[in-house]
């Protein structure tokens, strides 16, 4: 009995399964390449949990995962598969820049409210695009969200080179493309001394709420139906198209929140590398990893999150340490979805044979009572 | 604008759209048997790594090239067998295979060449007797072997799809596999060999950047071509010809903008750089009502016994 108990655990466990194993090869990785990876991998754990510093700037970069994973969950569960998450983290990020830097006068409480809610409106609406685009046109999602992601970047890059550039840098003559530093009363509060802020703990509550929403409301049933099966779903009578819609509205929102959250906490200004990356970290694809490691679900994807932003954070001391590339950490978080995803097959299976015994103990039940 | 520069324009074009015809054409395959790639991407940033860093090392670019072809198929195979033996949901699947050929091949160059550096690449080569026709010689006839061997792919790969057993078995697998394996058609086996001849295409369409069109690597050298040569099969409506105009126009509209920029026209550069992204998104939108034309398998993973 205690053997079989063990076996139906596995697919809950794959998600831990897949980064041993992905963390593995990545090791052989580095041993071909005359590094040791013991000595890479002891710099990467230092880097995420060596000090309060290093946990607090796990626990910061974690929390732009957790935003765009929390829409993941949504929008996976509602069958929509948003990529998009870079473009709406940088529209709900230059949102909020912009609204902060057009009163930066106003009550601090104020101005973190309505630039909170600017970048949530934005980074929806840009979901929006992606939303209208696949239920009334039948666009692939997919393709319509990455090209939105490129679409946004160029036009940060337009606007931090020009309209939103810091009128410091023109003076100066450096042109840096970035903005003002934010007024110092949008600062979202710090938690603990360190760079941890608010940010950290509005996702968590969100976390809580997205919860709620999917299995608590008749909004978020409709949403799973949409998602799990859509021929059910139309059979029921369920808006298909404007619960496509709103899924992908909602992830873009809460991806657009993360951006609003990661300029007035974290970074104070917006600024640019020229790619996405630059200001996202790839926290648009990363998300997407958090919340497959989660398994779609919004409390779970809080320690993948984590677990994510460790692998990152300590992936930046890594590239300091030892000179090994922080992108190892980026190729390993494919693998980790391809794994991931990989393994689904096998808990298809898992559940399949869990049916199979449930009926025929059932059967073997009914036998004996009519016997 | 002159006629010199309106036929650099359009030779720019024919180069540019080498990388989106042998990515696109794989993409084809791949899809005309019902299997969606989305990690084109990542693969072509493999081959294009890949090629470089052999070609550097060896001097020859004949390796370097066959070394990209190598680990597309490497990547088509991981691809294939995730999709059709994991039968794993594609689309997702397909992004982990691109963040993981992003960023293995960044580490990769962050650990092997470091520095950016250009290479000699492969050398122009002027088609003896057309190359001097005017105007058209200019265009279409004085390019690297890597450009006349994607156009030629075009008209051989429409043969293979169309005119022989193993085309038939493609399209039949992707329009209804169930019906395909009733009649004995190994289902899997020949989306294997869609999906590895696709990533072998998209490592050469890699290759075709960083030894022949640019000429050097850096991280990502691609920076979302192989989504676009992805959204290009859509466009084509799974046709070759229909990919070969739309990467065509592609590539021609990435040339004008180009030109564009280094014109200093008054519309700046980022709304330039976009237009290839919007007109994609214009395209699939408008390619909405064509998507009869799609492999009715696209997409769907194929179990034995389930309907």
């Amino acid at each position: 009995m205690n053997q079989r108990r063990l076996w139906d655990l596995l697919p809950r466990l794959t998600p831990v399964l897949a980064v041993l194993f992905a963390l593995l090869v990545g090791a052989v990785m580095l041993a071909l390449l005359g590094t040791n990876p013991w000595a890479a991998y002891r710099a990467l754990f230092v880097g995420a949990f060596g000090s309060t510093n290093a946990i607090a700037d796990t626990i910061v970069k974690a929390t732009p995962l957790l935003f765009v994973g929390l829409g993941i969950c949504i929008a996976f569960r509602g069958g929509v598969l948003n990529i998009g998450g870079e473009g709406q983290l940088v529209t709900g990020a230059i949102a909020a820049t912009a609204v902060a830097l057009a009163v930066p006068t106003w009550p601090g409480w104020l101005i973190i409210v309505l630039s909170l809610f600017a970048g949530t409106l934005a980074g929806g609406i840009w979901g929006g695009i992606a939303g209208f685009l696949k239920a009334h046109l039948n666009v692939n999602e997919i393709l319509s969200t990455i090209m939105l992601n490129y679409i946004a970047v160029f036009g940060m890059n337009y606007l931090l080179r020009g309209s939103m550039m810091d009128p410091l840098q023109i003076k100066l003559g450096s042109f840096t493309p970035q903005t003002a530093r934010l007024p110092r009363a949008a600062d979202l509060p710090r938690l603990i001394p360190t760079r941890l802020h608010l940010g950290a703990a509005i996702a968590v509550l969100l976390a809580a709420a997205v919860y709620v929403l999917l299995w608590r409301t008749t909004i978020g049933f409709r949403i799973r139906t949409v998602g799990q099966n859509l021929r059910a779903a139309v059979a029921a009578g369920i808006n298909t198209k404007r619960y496509m819609m709103l899924s992908l509205v909602l992830a873009g929102a809460f991806a657009g929140l993360g951006g609003a959250v990661e300029v007035l906490g974290l970074h104070h200004r917006m600024f640019t590398d020229g790619s996405a990356f630059g200001f996202t970290g790839s926290a648009g694809f990363n998300g997407i990893v958090a919340a497959l490691f989660g398994q779609l679900h919004p409390i779970g994807t809080i320690p993948a999150a984590f677990l994510l932003g460790a692998l990152l954070t300590g992936a930046n001391k890594m590239q300091r340490v030892m000179q090994v590339p922080s992108a190892l950490i980026g190729a390993l978080s494919g693998l980790i979805v391809l794994l991931v995803v990989g393994s689904e097959i096998f808990r298809r299976r898992q559940m399949r044979r869990a049916d199979k015994r449930n009926s025929e103990l059932e059967d073997a039940v009914d036998a004996k009572e009519n016997s | 604008m002159t006629w010199a520069m309106m036929v650099g324009i359009l030779s720019s074009g024919i180069r540019l759209a080498t990388p989106y015809l042998y990515a696109s054409v794989g993409e084809t395959i791949g899809q005309m048997s019902g299997v969606l790639n989305l990690g084109v991407d990542g693969v072509m940033l493999m081959g294009a790594y890949v090629a470089f860093f052999v070609a550097l090392r060896t001097g020859s670019l004949s390796l370097g090239l066959i070394a990209a072809a190598g680990i597309g198929a490497v990547f088509g195979l991981i691809m294939a067998f995730i999709s059709v033996t994991l039968k794993a949901e594609q689309g997702i699947s397909g992004i982990g295979l691109y963040l993981f050929g992003l960023g293995l091949s960044t580490f990769l160059f962050g650990v092997t060449i470091r520095n950016v550096q250009t290479i000699d690449g492969f050398p122009d080569l002027a088609i003896p007797g057309l190359s001097r026709i005017p105007v058209i010689g200019e265009i279409f006839f004085q390019h690297n072997i890597l450009v006349y061997v994607a156009f030629a792919l075009v008209p051989i790969a429409w043969f293979v799809l169309n005119k022989t057993p193993f085309g038939l078995k493609v399209r039949a697998v992707g329009q209804n596999p169930e019906a395909a394996d009733s009649l004995g058609v190994n289902v899997g086996r020949v989306r294997y060999l869609t999906v590895t001849l696709g990533g072998m295409f998209s490592g050469i369409a890699g290759a075709s950047l960083s030894i022949a069109l640019l000429n050097t690597f850096q991280q990502n050298l691609t920076n979302g071509m192989g989504f676009i040569a992805v959204a290009l099969v859509y466009f084509g409506g799974w046709r070759v010809s229909g990919v070969l105009l739309g990467a065509l126009l592609f590539s021609t509209v990435n040339a004008i903008q180009l030109w564009l920029q280094v014109k200093g026209v008054s519309i700046p550069s980022d709304f330039l750089l976009m237009m290839p992204y919007i007109v994609t998104i214009i395209v699939l939108a408008a390619m909405a009502k064509r998507r009869v034309n799609a492999p009715a398998a696209l997409n769907k993973r194929f179990e034995r016994g389930e309907s």
